[in-house]
C-alpha cells in the first residue's frame, strides 16, 4: 500500500491564505454545490449522499445518508451540526472552522434543503474562539450573499441558521448532550429510548445531527455526485478524510487521505505525512482514533486506516485522530491521564461513570506516583469492569452514553500491553520513566 | 381467562406476565413479584435513569444485555431477569460506587433505619469497599430553607429533589451545581428553596442528604408508630401518615393516594402538627372571672354554657342563640354540634362560612368534579384566587399536566397567579366583573358577539379563551374550579358566572374550592343556615328530621354577616365559637369585635387561642388532630378518616364529646353517646350518605375515600400496594411491626345490607340548582364612589396570620410581608415604582406594603393579602354591607 | 435596574430571539455577560434568569456545568495550559510546572496583581502545536518554557492586545441579521414543498406502475 493521490475534498482550500472569507471562498468554487443542490429535488440531493456512502466524522461512524433517511417527518424539524470537537488529539473541526467556515455553512445549507428542516444550527465548540468569530462572520456574509435568509438565490427555498457556542464540556459532543445544552440546559446525554434524536430531538422535534467535517463533503459530493465520492476509499470506508496526527511524530498535523488505501504505516512515516517518529526513536503504542478508543501497538502499523477493518482489530477509527507513543512513554501516565481526561469531563449523570471515572483516576495516579499495591492492577481492571461489563469490544455499558465505556479503553489497554511496567511502577514505589 | 386483545407477554426471572405495551420492566418486574432496587426512579415523575440501580438483563436479538428497568418499555417475547449474575455484578458495582463518597454517619443520620441505601446494600451490594483514598468532604448541613436542611456528602446524586422542584412544583430553585463526581445540590445564593412545597423533597430524598429541621434528630425510625390520616389544614384532604414516638407527633408523611395527592404534600400540611406543641394551645376549660380566664373543671364549665344559653332562649327565644365555625371539626362533631343548634337549642343560627365563602346551595348543588376529574380533564377553567395559595396539592396535581400541555387552562384572575404563564387565556378580573366576562366570552364562543365587545377589556384574553374552548358542546371532560377572587366581596357576581357557564357548558363540573379546613363537611353536617344534615334543605328535609330528631327550629336562620350584626345590635345573646376567629376571619374586623363585645356571652370551642379569645366568656378546650377520630370532606366530597395517634393534651375532649356534654347539660339528649354511634346515624339519618354504615369507614382497605352522595358513587374497597421508594419512612416503620392503620372498628364502614339502604330519607331530595337563590338586594358595584379611587382586591397567602401558622414558630417566618399589587400603568400615573414601599388609605385607616408591579391587574384596582401583618387590610373594610371597597395608594 | 448594561440588555434580547425557545440563549448570553465582566457575576445571571425565562437557580447550575464560564472573578488573562494526552507526551506537564512556579501560584490560581489566572486545561484541540497554551481562549503553541515567559511579557506588555481581547470576549463579531423568516412563514414554505414532493413521488409511483 501507498499514499495515493487525488484532489482534495474537504481541505482543498485550507491553505490558502484568508480561506475564511467569501471572497476567496467565492474564488475557489464556493457555494457552487448549494446552486445545484438547490437546482435538484431535495430528495434526490439526499439520493447522492446515500450514494456517496459518507459516513460520519463525529467518531460513531455511522452513514449520513441513513441518519437523514431515520429522520422522523413532521411540520417541524431542526438540523444540528455538532462543531464540538472536544475528543483529545482530535482537532480537524478546528482547522476546517477557523480556514473555512463558508464551507461549513454551505455544506449546512445542502442538509437542510435535502431534509426540509425549519432551522439549522452550528453548535461551535466554545473554546474555539477564533474560529466562532470566523464562522459567524462567514454566516453574516453567507446572509448578504443571499445564501441564507429568505428565497435563497431565488430559488424559492428559505433558511435561517444560528451560530451557537458551546462553553467547554466534553460531553456536548454526544449529540443529545449537545441537544440539552443547545436548550440551554446542562449537558447531560438524554436516555434512548426515547430520546432518539431522528424522532424527538431539539424541542421536543425530529432533529439531524451532523458533524462539521460530514457536512464540509456535502458541497463537493453534489457537485461531483455521490458516485465520484464512493469511487475513493473503498468499500464501506468511502471518499476521503482528514486525520489529525500527534504526539511523537516529526510532522504533527492535519492530513487529508483517502480511505482503506492507506495504512497507519503511512500516515506515521511518510515524509509528506507524518514523517517518523521523532528523535528515531521506536514506537510503543497509538491511538488510532481519539482516547475513547483502544490502543494498537506496532504489530498494528500496516492496518489500513478502514473503519471495518480497525473494528474488527478491536479498536475504532472514532474522531479520526492518532496519537503517536514512542519507547518513552509511560504507559502508566498515558492511562493515567487518559482517565482523568473522563473524570473530569463525566456529566455525573449514571453512578457508574461518575463514581467509578474519579476512583480509576485516583488509583491510577497512586500506582503512577508510586503508592500503588499489586491488587490495584485487578481492582481498577474490576471498577472498569463495572462500568462496561464483559470489556469487551465493541464495549457494553452500564452508562446512558458511551463517555462511560469509554473509560476503560486506555486503562484495559495499557494493562494488557505493558502490565510489567504497572507492576515495576509498584514494585519500585516510582515510575521509572519520569 | 380472556386477556385484552392488546396485551403482550413477557418473562420475568422465568414467570410469564401480561403487560400493556409501553410498560416499564421496573413496573411489570414488580406485579410479577419481583422487585427492582432503584434509587432515581419515582413512579409520580418522569424516569430519568440516572443511578443505574435498576439494571436488569433483557433479551434482544443481539443476546441479552443490561437495561435500566426505569424507563426501557417491555416487548412482547422480552424476557428479563432481575436476579442473574450479571445483573447481580451491576446492582453490586452501582452500590460500591455510591457508597465511595457516602459518609457512613449512619448513626446520627435521620435517615439511618429506613434508608433504600442502606437496605439496598444489604440486600444487593458487596459487604466492603475496596477503596482507600479519603472521601469527598463538603461543609455540612447547610440550610436552604426555613424547613429543610442539605446534607452534600450523603447526596447521591439521583436529581429526585431537583426534579420534583421543577418537574412537579414548577418551582427551580434548587439545581445541580457542577459537574461530575463534583455535581452537588445547590440553590442560588441568597435564593432560599422557599417553596411551599420543599418538603417533598425530603420525604422523597433515598438517603439522609435533605432533612427537615423540625424532625432533625427527633427520633429513631425504630421508635416510630404511625396511622394514617387526613390533613385538615386545607380543603383538599391529604392523606398523611401520622408518626410519633413517645406518645409526641414528630412526622407527617404523605400517603401516594391516586385519587388525592399523589404522595405529596404542602409544607403546612406537613409541618402543622408543631402547632399542637404551641404555647398557645388550650388545655383546659375556663370560665372568665374578673376579666382573667381562669382555669375550672368540665362539669362546671358546661353548666356555666348551658345556663347562659338557657337563661338567653328563655328570655330571647331560640333566635338569640348563634353558632359560628364549624370548618375546624369533624364530621361526626360537626354533625352533633348540629344538633346541638338545630335539635337542642332550636336555633338554625348556624354558619360554618364566615362571610368570606361561596352560598352553601351554590357550593352543593353543582355537579362536582373530583381531582381525577380535573387532571383527566382536557380543558380547566379557574376562577378566583391562586390554587396554589388556597389548595396548594390541587395545584400541584394540576400545574404539570397544564406545563406538559395535557390540560388547557383558562383563568379569570385579578392578578397574576402561579398557573398564569400556563394558561392558554388569563382573562382580567375585577370583582363584580365576572358575570359580564363570563357572558362575554360565552357570546364569543357562540360567535353572537365579537370577541369581548364592549366589556372595556383587552379582547385578545377573550379570543384566546375563545379559542381554547372552542364551543360550548364540544368539552365533555370540562372542569371548572372556582373561589371568591375577592375575600371581601360579596358572591352574587361569583355566582352569576358560575351559573352562565353551568347553563352554557352542559356537561361541565365544578369544583368549588373553600380555604378552610373541614368547611365541606360542615356544611354536608347542616352547619349553615337554611340546611340540614346530608345536603338537604330545611324546606325538603324539615319534617323528616322534626321525625328523626324530634325537634327542628321552627324557621330558618341567620348567616354569619346577618348574626354579626345581630349581635351588634344586642339581639343576638350568646355566640358559640365553633373553632374559629371572628376577628381575624371576618372581613370586616370592625364589625365582629363589636358583635363579640355586645354579645352577652361568648363560648369558646377550640385548641388554640385566637385574637377572638379576648372576647371568651368560657374556654372549651378541644382536642387537635391527631388526638381526635373522626371523618373528613374535602372539596371533592371525599370521606376519608382523621385518626387518633397520640393521647389528647391536658383535659381536652373532642369536639362531639363536648356537643353531648353540653346537651346533656341543656337537659338534652342527643341520641348517641359514642363517636360510632354518631357515625351511624349519620350513615342512617342524612341523605346524602344514604348507603353507608358508618362515615368512619376503614382507609386501611378503601384507597380513593368515598366519595358523596354514596349512592352516585361506586365504592371500591381496593388498596395499592405501596411502593417503598414511594413511601420512604412509611413501609420501613410498618415492617417493624406498626402498620398503617387507622380506625378500631372492624366494621367496614361502606355498604350496609340491602334493607338498611332503603331506608327513610331515600324519598328525600337532596340539594339542587333550584335551591340556589339570587340576593337581588345587594347588586355588584363597579364604579368608584366618593373620593378614593382604586378598587381594593383582598387575596389569601397559604401562610397568613391564621390560627394555626400563628402557633407554629417555623411557620410564622414564612408570612410574607403585605404586597401591593398594582397595574404599571397605575403605578406610574401615581408615581410609585416596583419594591416602593407605600401606604394605602381606606376611609378611616392605613396600611403599608410593597409594590409589586402586575400586568394582570386591572389599573383601576389594587390587590392586598389577607392577614399577613399587624396593620391588616380588614380595617381598610370599614362597611360589610357594602361589596365594593375604595382606597387611595401613595408613596 | 438591570446589572447588564443598556446596550448589552439589548444585544441578549436580539439573541433570544433567534431561537424557538428562550432558554436556549441561556449558554450565548452567559459569554455575554461575562464578556462584560471578566466573569459571570450573580447579578448577571439574574438579568439571564429574567432574559431566558428560567429561575437564577438554573442559570447558575446549568453556567457550573460549563468550564469557560467563570462563577468566581478570575484574571485579566485567563493562561490555560492543555495537559491532556497530545501535549503530555510533548512536556506540557513539565511546562505546567514552570508555569506554576513563574506566576507563583498553582493551577486554579490567580495572581495577586490579578493579571493571570492559570488553569490546567483538557484537550484544546491544538494538538499539532503541542504543548498548546489558550489566553482568553486565543490559541498559542508550540510553546517550551522559555516561549512561555515571552508569552507572559507580551501580555503584560499589551503586545497581544489585538489577538487576545479581555476575559471572557468570546466573540468580537456579531451577528447582523435577524431571523430572516417567521415561524408561520418557514412553517408555510415547508408545507409547499412537503405538497410538491408529494406529488412528485405520486407521479415517480405512476411510472414505476407503468413500467
Amino acid at each position: 500500500m501507498a499514499v495515493t493521490t487525488f484532489d482534495p475534498i474537504v481541505s482543498r482550500r485550507l491553505r490558502i491564505p484568508n480561506s475564511h472569507t467569501l471572497e476567496v471562498y467565492l474564488a475557489n468554487g464556493g457555494y457552487v454545490g448549494l446552486r445545484k443542490a438547490l437546482s435538484m429535488n431535495p430528495e434526490d440531493v439526499a439520493a447522492e449522499v446515500m450514494t456517496a456512502s459518507l459516513l460520519g466524522r463525529g467518531g460513531a461512524g455511522f452513514p449520513a445518508g441513513r441518519k437523514w433517511a431515520m429522520l422522523k417527518n413532521d411540520l417541524v424539524k431542526y438540523l444540528v451540526i455538532n462543531g464540538d470537537e472536544s475528543e483529545p488529539a482530535t482537532f480537524k473541526d478546528h482547522e476546517l472552522v477557523e480556514k473555512d467556515p463558508h464551507q461549513i455553512i454551505e455544506g449546512t445549507i445542502i442538509a437542510a434543503y435535502a431534509l426540509g428542516v425549519t432551522q439549522a444550527f452550528i453548535f461551535c465548540r466554545g473554546e474555539f474562539a477564533l474560529g466562532f468569530e470566523r464562522l459567524q462572520s462567514a454566516l453574516n456574509e453567507a446572509y448578504e450573499y443571499g445564501a441564507l435568509g429568505r428565497d435563497i438565490f431565488g430559488s424559492g427555498f428559505s433558511l435561517d441558521m444560528v451560530i451557537h457556542p458551546g462553553a467547554g464540556a466534553y460531553i456536548c459532543g454526544e449529540e443529545t448532550a449537545l441537544l440539552e445544552s443547545l436548550e440551554g440546559k446542562r449537558g447531560y446525554p438524554r436516555i434512548k429510548p426515547p430520546f432518539f434524536p431522528a424522532v424527538i430531538g431539539l424541542y421536543g422535534k425530529p432533529t439531524v445531527v451532523n458533524n462539521m467535517e460530514t457536512v464540509s463533503n456535502l458541497p463537493w459530493i453534489v457537485l461531483n455526485g455521490g458516485a465520484a465520492f464512493a469511487a475513493l476509499g473503498e468499500g464501506s470506508s468511502a471518499g476521503t478524510r482528514l486525520f489529525a496526527l500527534s504526539g511523537h511524530v516529526n510532522r504533527p498535523g492535519w492530513y487529508e487521505i483517502e480511505m482503506a488505501k492507506t495504512t497507519f504505516k503511512d500516515l506515521i512515516e511518510h515524509p509528506e505525512l507524518g514523517g517518523g517518529i521523532r528523535k528515531g526513536r521506536s514506537l510503543k503504542a497509538f491511538i488510532p482514533g481519539g482516547v475513547s478508543a483502544p490502543w494498537f501497538g506496532p504489530n498494528e502499523m500496516d492496518m489500513p486506516l478502514s473503519q471495518d477493518a480497525v473494528a474488527q482489530a478491536g479498536s475504532m477509527l472514532g474522531s479520526g485522530s492518532v496519537v503517536v507513543m514512542d519507547e518513552t512513554t509511560c504507559p502508566v501516565r498515558a492511562a493515567w491521564r487518559i482517565t482523568k481526561f473522563f473524570s473530569r469531563e463525566s456529566c455525573g449523570q449514571c453512578t457508574p461513570c461518575r463514581e467509578g471515572s474519579g476512583w480509576i483516576e485516583r488509583t491510577m495516579r497512586r500506582i503512577e506516583f508510586g503508592a500503588g499495591r499489586m491488587e490495584d492492577i485487578d481492582l481498577v481492571l474490576d471498577a472498569c469492569d463495572n462500568i462496561s461489563p464483559g470489556l469487551s469490544w465493541p464495549p457494553k455499558q452500564t452508562t446512558i452514553c458511551v463517555l462511560g465505556p469509554s473509560i476503560p479503553s486506555s486503562v484495559n489497554s495499557a494493562i494488557t500491553m505493558f502490565r510489567d511496567d504497572f507492576i515495576s511502577h509498584i514494585k519500585d514505589g516510582k515510575c521509572n520513566y519520569a | 381467562m380472556p386477556e385484552a386483545a392488546d396485551k403482550i407477554s413477557v418473562t420475568v426471572d422465568g414467570k410469564e406476565v401480561k403487560a400493556d405495551p409501553g410498560e416499564l420492566i421496573i413496573e411489570v418486574a414488580e406485579r410479577a413479584g419481583a422487585f427492582v432496587p432503584r434509587f432515581c426512579y419515582h413512579p409520580r415523575m418522569k424516569p430519568v435513569g440516572m443511578c443505574r440501580m435498576c439494571l436488569v438483563e433483557v433479551s434482544s436479538p443481539r443476546g441479552p444485555s443490561l437495561q435500566p428497568a426505569c424507563f426501557v418499555s417491555v416487548a412482547d417475547g422480552m424476557e428479563i431477569s432481575t436476579e442473574s449474575e450479571s445483573v447481580q455484578k451491576a446492582q453490586s458495582g452501582v452500590l460500591e460506587y455510591l457508597l465511595l463518597n457516602h459518609p457512613l454517619d449512619c448513626p446520627v443520620c435521620d435517615k439511618g433505619g429506613e434508608c433504600p441505601l442502606q437496605d439496598q446494600t444489604l440486600a444487593y451490594g458487596p459487604g466492603e469497599s475496596r477503596q482507600v483514598e479519603e472521601k469527598r468532604h463538603f461543609a455540612k448541613p447547610i440550610p436552604i430553607s426555613t424547613l429543610v436542611e442539605l446534607d452534600r456528602e450523603r447526596c447521591i446524586q439521583c436529581a429526585r429533589c431537583t426534579r420534583f422542584a421543577n418537574e412537579i412544583a414548577g418551582e427551580a430553585l434548587i439545581d445541580f451545581f457542577g459537574r461530575g463526581e463534583d455535581t452537588e445540590v445547590a440553590i442560588f445564593p441568597g435564593k432560599p428553596f422557599d417553596s411551599y412545597f420543599a418538603g417533598n423533597t425530603v420525604q422523597i430524598c433515598p438517603v439522609g442528604a435533605l432533612t427537615a429541621t423540625p424532625y432533625r434528630f427527633k427520633a429513631r425510625p425504630w421508635d416510630l408508630e404511625q396511622v394514617e390520616s387526613t390533613c385538615t389544614l386545607c380543603s383538599v384532604g391529604c392523606r398523611v401518615a401520622v408518626q410519633s414516638s413517645a406518645n409526641e407527633v414528630v412526622r407527617h408523611l404523605g400517603i401516594d393516594i391516586d385519587s388525592v395527592n399523589h404522595s405529596w404534600l404542602c409544607d403546612k400540611g406537613r409541618f402543622g402538627y408543631l402547632a399542637m406543641r404551641s404555647e398557645t394551645r388550650l388545655l383546659e376549660p375556663s370560665l372568665r372571672e374578673s376579666g382573667e380566664l381562669v382555669e375550672v373543671s368540665w362539669s362546671d364549665a358546661l353548666e356555666k354554657a348551658a345556663a347562659l344559653i338557657s337563661e338567653a332562649k328563655l328570655a330571647h327565644g331560640p333566635q338569640a342563640i348563634g353558632f359560628l365555625g364549624g370548618a375546624r371539626l369533624t364530621n361526626e362533631s360537626a354533625y352533633a354540634w348540629a344538633k346541638v343548634a338545630k335539635a337542642v337549642v332550636a336555633t338554625d343560627n348556624t354558619d360554618a362560612q364566615l362571610g368570606d365563602g361561596i352560598p352553601a346551595e351554590l357550593v352543593l348543588s353543582l355537579p362536582r368534579a373530583t381531582i381525577g376529574d380535573a387532571c383527566r380533564a382536557k380543558k380547566v377553567i379557574v376562577i378566583g384566587e391562586d390554587l396554589k395559595e388556597i389548595a396548594p396539592v390541587l395545584f400541584l396535581r394540576l400545574r404539570p399536566l397544564i406545563a406538559e400541555g395535557k390540560i388547557d387552562l383558562v383563568e379569570f384572575s385579578t392578578h397574576e397567579t402561579s398557573l398564569s404563564n400556563l394558561a392558554k387565556a388569563s382573562i382580567p378580573l375585577v370583582p363584580g366583573e365576572l358575570g359580564t366576562r363570563v357572558r362575554a366570552l360565552i357570546d364569543s364562543i357562540k360567535g353572537t358577539k365579537d370577541a369581548g365587545e364592549g366589556i372595556g377589556i383587552d379582547i385578545q384574553e377573550i379570543k384566546n379563551a375563545t379559542q381554547t374552548l372552542g364551543s360550548l358542546e364540544n368539552n365533555p371532560d370540562l372542569v371548572v374550579i372556582y373561589s371568591n377572587s375577592s375575600a371581601i366581596e360579596n358572591t352574587e357576581d361569583l355566582k352569576a358566572g358560575i351559573l352562565a357557564l353551568e347553563e352554557s357548558f352542559k356537561n361541565a363540573k365544578f369544583m368549588p374550592v373553600l380555604k378552610r379546613s373541614n368547611i365541606f363537611g360542615a356544611l354536608d353536617m347542616g352547619l349553615s343556615p337554611n340546611l340540614l344534615p346530608g345536603r338537604v334543605t330545611f324546606g325538603a328535609a324539615k319534617e323528616y328530621y322534626k321525625k328523626q330528631w324530634g325537634s327542628v327550629p321552627e324557621k330558618s336562620g341567620m348567616g354569619t354577616l346577618e348574626m354579626l350584626h345581630a349581635a351588634a345590635e344586642s339581639k343576638i345573646k350568646v355566640l358559640v365559637l365553633l373553632g374559629c376567629d371572628p376577628i381575624a376571619d371576618f372581613p370586616d374586623a370592625k364589625l365582629a369585635k363589636e358583635a363579640l363585645s355586645k354579645v352577652d356571652s361568648v363560648i369558646f370551642v377550640d385548641s388554640l387561642a385566637n385574637t377572638s379569645l379576648d372576647y371568651a366568656d368560657i374556654v372549651l378546650a378541644a382536642s387537635m388532630d391527631s388526638e381526635r377520630e373522626g371523618s373528613f370532606t374535602n372539596l371533592e366530597g371525599r370521606i376519608s378518616r382523621i385518626s387518633k395517634k397520640v393521647s389528647a393534651s391536658g383535659s381536652s375532649w373532642p369536639d362531639w364529646a363536648i356537643a353531648i356534654e353540653l346537651a346533656d347539660a341543656l337537659g338534652d339528649d342527643l341520641g348517641f353517646g359514642s363517636l360510632d354511634d354518631i357515625a351511624k346515624e349519620i350513615a342512617r339519618l342524612a341523605p346524602a350518605y344514604q348507603g353507608l354504615r358508618s362515615t368512619l369507614s376503614l382507609n386501611s382497605e378503601v384507597d380513593e375515600g368515598i366519595l358523596l352522595p354514596v349512592k352516585a358513587t361506586k365504592v371500591e374497597l381496593k388498596r395499592k400496594q405501596g411502593d417503598p421508594m414511594v413511601h420512604l419512612g412509611l413501609i420501613s416503620v410498618e415492617h417493624q411491626g406498626a402498620p398503617l392503620k387507622s380506625g378500631a372498628s372492624n366494621e367496614p364502614g361502606v355498604y350496609s345490607d340491602e334493607k338498611q339502604q332503603q331506608d327513610i330519607g331515600s324519598t328525600i331530595s337532596l340539594i339542587s340548582k333550584s335551591d340556589i337563590k339570587s340576593d337581588t338586594t345587594s347588586k355588584p358595584e363597579t364604579a368608584a364612589s366618593g373620593a378614593k379611587s382604586l378598587r381594593l382586591v383582598v387575596t389569601r397567602k397559604l401562610f397568613d396570620r391564621g390560627t394555626h401558622v400563628d402557633s407554629s414558630l417555623f411557620f410564622r417566618d414564612l408570612v410574607p410581608e403585605q404586597e401591593v399589587r398594582i397595574h404599571p400603568e397605575t403605578a406610574s400615573s401615581l408615581g410609585i415604582s416596583s419594591g416602593e414601599k407605600v401606604s394605602i388609605s381606606g376611609e378611616t385607616c392605613k396600611v403599608s406594603g410593597q409594590v409589586i408591579l402586575d400586568n394582570r391587574v386591572d389599573q383601576s384596582g389594587v390587590v392586598l393579602i389577607w392577614n399577613v401583618s399587624e396593620e391588616d387590610v380588614r380595617s381598610l373594610v370599614s362597611n360589610s354591607e357594602k361589596s365594593a371597597h375604595w382606597v387611595e395608594v401613595e408613596s | 435596574m438591570a446589572h447588564l448594561s443598556k446596550e448589552l440588555y439589548e444585544k441578549c434580547k436580539s439573541v433570544v430571539a433567534l431561537y424557538p425557545e428562550a432558554r436556549s440563549a441561556l449558554i450565548p448570553l452567559c459569554h455575554m455577560a461575562q464578556g462584560q465582566d471578566g466573569w459571570l457575576t450573580s447579578e448577571a445571571m439574574e438579568d439571564i434568569a429574567e432574559l431566558t425565562g428560567v429561575t437564577p437557580a438554573e442559570v447558575r447550575g446549568t453556567a457550573s456545568f460549563y468550564d469557560m464560564l467563570h462563577l468566581e472573578p478570575v484574571g485579566k488573562h485567563v493562561v490555560a495550559l492543555c495537559t491532556n494526552i497530545a501535549c503530555m507526551l510533548n512536556g506540557s506537564m513539565e511546562l505546567l510546572e514552570h508555569a506554576e512556579e513563574k506566576l507563583g501560584i498553582s493551577a486554579g490560581g490567580t495572581t495577586s496583581d490579578g493579571e493571570f489566572t492559570l488553569e490546567e486545561s483538557e484537550c484544546l484541540a491544538g494538538c499539532d502545536k503541542s504543548p498548546c497554551v489558550q489566553v482568553n481562549h486565543r490559541f498559542f503553541g508550540p510553546l517550551d518554557d522559555k516561549g512561555f515567559d515571552q508569552l507572559l511579557d507580551d501580555l503584560k506588555a499589551g503586545k497581544l492586545r489585538d489577538d487576545v481581547p479581555s476575559h471572557g470576549v468570546l466573540s468580537r463579531v456579531d451577528r447582523k441579521f435577524p431571523l430572516a423568516l417567521s415561524p408561520s412563514e418557514i412553517a408555510a414554505e415547508r408545507v409547499e414543498m412537503e405538497t410538491a414532493k408529494s406529488q412528485r413521488d405520486e407521479k415517480r409511483k405512476i411510472s414505476e406502475g407503468a413500467n
